[in-house]
């Protein structure tokens, strides 16, 4: 079926009407060479042609029933806004891990019973270390301090009458393989001054498995949401072949190929495609645009400069293609079952 | 140019339409198709027009045997015949003009030459000046003119006609008559079917009769 279609594309504008008695056998698929060479620049040229009349007219038909198809189109872009949205929080959340697995810490819990200077000179070692990138210390009275401040427990706290918090030093190392972290936070567990090394992975891990649940949710939520594309556009182009029956009966009478009768159809399919994933597009743009500032506000309250990512360019053409791509498949479908069965009768 | 070798037709439901159909249309030559209604004459134009496949037997629209024509080959082969409908099968969502472009524009022809040619055929009919009406507004006369100007536009070496004169009163159906007998003149090979047996015994012309799917006068 498929190999023969440049054929008929090239022969669409006549397959020469089979006069010449003496070759009876001939069957006309095959015949006629001479004939199309001669012709095949206006043939490919009358292809073209009403290819490009049927794409304006099959769009002009759109415009002709604005209702029905608007309706359709709504469906479709909101059936391709919703994952296009989550696609979009899905980035930002890779942003934001992205971010905070940049810098992991180690927290070293130091011995209680150490004394100040102790806890001091056991930092200058730490701040000596090349293996490290950045050391922090916080000693009881910070740590007791802070606590206060963040937990709300102050009056708790004044009854205890000796700071029950260890000195802690944050380090920060260099290298931020995860092996390499675990090997760094078991050496440094070892060391006498340190009664326990707590690597902040754990929430990291946590998110990072969060992210990926978060994609799959998507994928399979994208999915479903693509399939029902395909078949609200499955749908309209069946409504819209029924409705066309005559017509297609009379052009198949009056010597009309499968192709020619489908390709209305399928730029119908097009264009709701393209239609409905622009509408989308937009949809998901006037979104961010209304979260962007409430965004702005959360991250500033958690002092980060975040910063709302939106689909960007490449996005945006993926996620038209995708409209354009399930417009298409949809048509094709929908004429593939419900063509055949009209024949003049 | 039709050339039809005892072809039996049999739907599946075990009606037999056709049975033994034998005879040849010769290049230019013009004939009726007679009969009562659900004598075969339906079944038989169908047959030529590769709506339907005979159950036995061959036909041939010149000297091709239609068996070997594929699905894909259907349109081609339609494109050289062209079919005049009681119904006349006409679209009421376009123009007079359109209505008898279609033909052309499936053929794939050139606006211009599209132009020419629809314009030639409405001419012909007898309608050239309602070209940018819409069909609904016309009489059942003028439709059935329509109909035919459609049917003759890319000039077919084959017309087929099916009651074309049904609904018609006799003058109207004379006329009508009148524009095959000049597509004949000009060398097209016409089949009519029809059943005004008033109409056909006043025409020089050949007349196969079907009766109960049996051809039994020529």
């Amino acid at each position: 079926m498929t190999n023969r279609e440049p054929v008929k594309r090239g022969a669409e504008r006549q397959r020469p009407p089979v006069e010449n008695a003496s070759t009876e056998s001939a069957v006309p698929a095959s015949k006629g060479a001479a004939k199309h060479k001669i012709d095949l620049a206006s043939q490919s040229k009358s292809w073209l042609r009403h290819h490009k009349s049927t794409a304006r007219e099959s769009l002009l038909r759109l415009l002709l029933t604005p209702l029905p198809s608007l309706m359709t189109l709504a469906v479709l872009a909101i059936a391709l806004a919703l994952p296009g949205l989550m696609f979009v929080g899905l980035k930002n959340i890779h942003q934001l891990s992205g971010e905070w697995q940049g810098d992991p810490r180690i927290s070293l819990y130091l011995q209680k019973t150490l004394p100040v200077e102790e806890v001091d000179r056991f930092s200058q070692k730490m701040l000596l270390r090349t293996d490290l990138a950045a050391v922090e210390l916080v000693t009881k009275e910070q740590g007791l301090h802070e606590f206060q401040r963040i937990s709300g427990f102050s009056d708790v706290l004044e009854f205890l009458d000796k700071n029950p918090l260890p000195a802690v030093v944050v380090v920060q190392p260099l290298d931020n393989q995860k092996a390499s972290l675990v090997k760094l936070q078991q050496q440094l567990s070892e060391l006498p001054e340190v009664e326990e090394a707590v690597l902040d992975m754990v929430w990291v891990e946590r998110l990072a498995s969060f992210v990926q649940l978060a994609n799959r949710l998507v994928l399979v939520l994208g999915a479903l949401l693509a399939l029902s594309v395909l078949l609200v556009v499955g749908n309209t182009i069946r409504l819209s072949i029924e409705s066309r029956k005559d017509e297609i009966q009379v052009a198949k009478l009056v010597g009309a190929t499968d192709a020619w009768v489908k390709r209305p159809f399928i730029y119908t399919g097009f264009w709701f495609g393209l239609i409905g994933s622009a509408i989308a597009w937009l949809c998901v743009q006037v979104s961010l645009l209304l979260i962007n500032t409430p965004v702005g506000d959360l991250a500033a309250l958690y002092q980060t400069d975040f910063e709302l990512q939106g689909l960007g360019f490449i996005d945006s053409l993926s996620l038209i293609g995708v409209g354009i791509l399930l417009g298409l498949f949809g048509a094709r479908l929908a004429v593939g079952r419900h063509l055949r069965e009209i024949e003049p009768q | 140019m039709i050339k039809f070798e005892n072809v039996s037709k049999r739907y599946p439901e075990g009606h037999d339409a056709l049975r033994d159909v034998d005879f040849t249309l010769k290049r230019g030559e013009m004939a009726f198709l007679t009969g009562h209604s659900g004598a075969g004459k339906s079944t038989l134009l169908k047959l030529i027009m590769l709506m339907a496949r005979p159950t036995r037997g061959q036909v041939s629209i010149a000297d091709q045997n239609l068996a070997q024509f594929s699905r894909d080959d259907i349109p081609y082969h339609r494109r050289r015949i062209g079919v005049v409908f009681q119904n006349h099968q006409l679209l009421f969502d376009r123009t007079v003009f359109d209505n008898v472009a279609l033909p052309l524009h499936i053929s794939g022809y050139d606006e211009d030459d599209i132009g020419k040619r629809v314009r030639a055929a409405l001419d012909k009919v007898g309608l050239l000046h309602k070209e940018k009406l819409n069909p609904i507004t016309l009489s059942t006369g003028e439709q059935q003119r329509i109909g035919i100007a459609r049917a003759i536009v890319h000039k077919p070496q084959v017309l087929l006609a099916d009651e074309p004169t049904g609904n018609l009163d006799p003058a109207l159906s004379e006329e009508i008559m009148r524009l095959f007998m000049e597509f004949n003149l000009h060398g097209t090979t016409v089949l009519i079917a029809t059943h005004d047996l008033a109409l056909v015994s006043r025409m020089p012309y050949r007349n196969l009769q079907l009766d109960q799917g049996r051809l039994i006068h020529d």
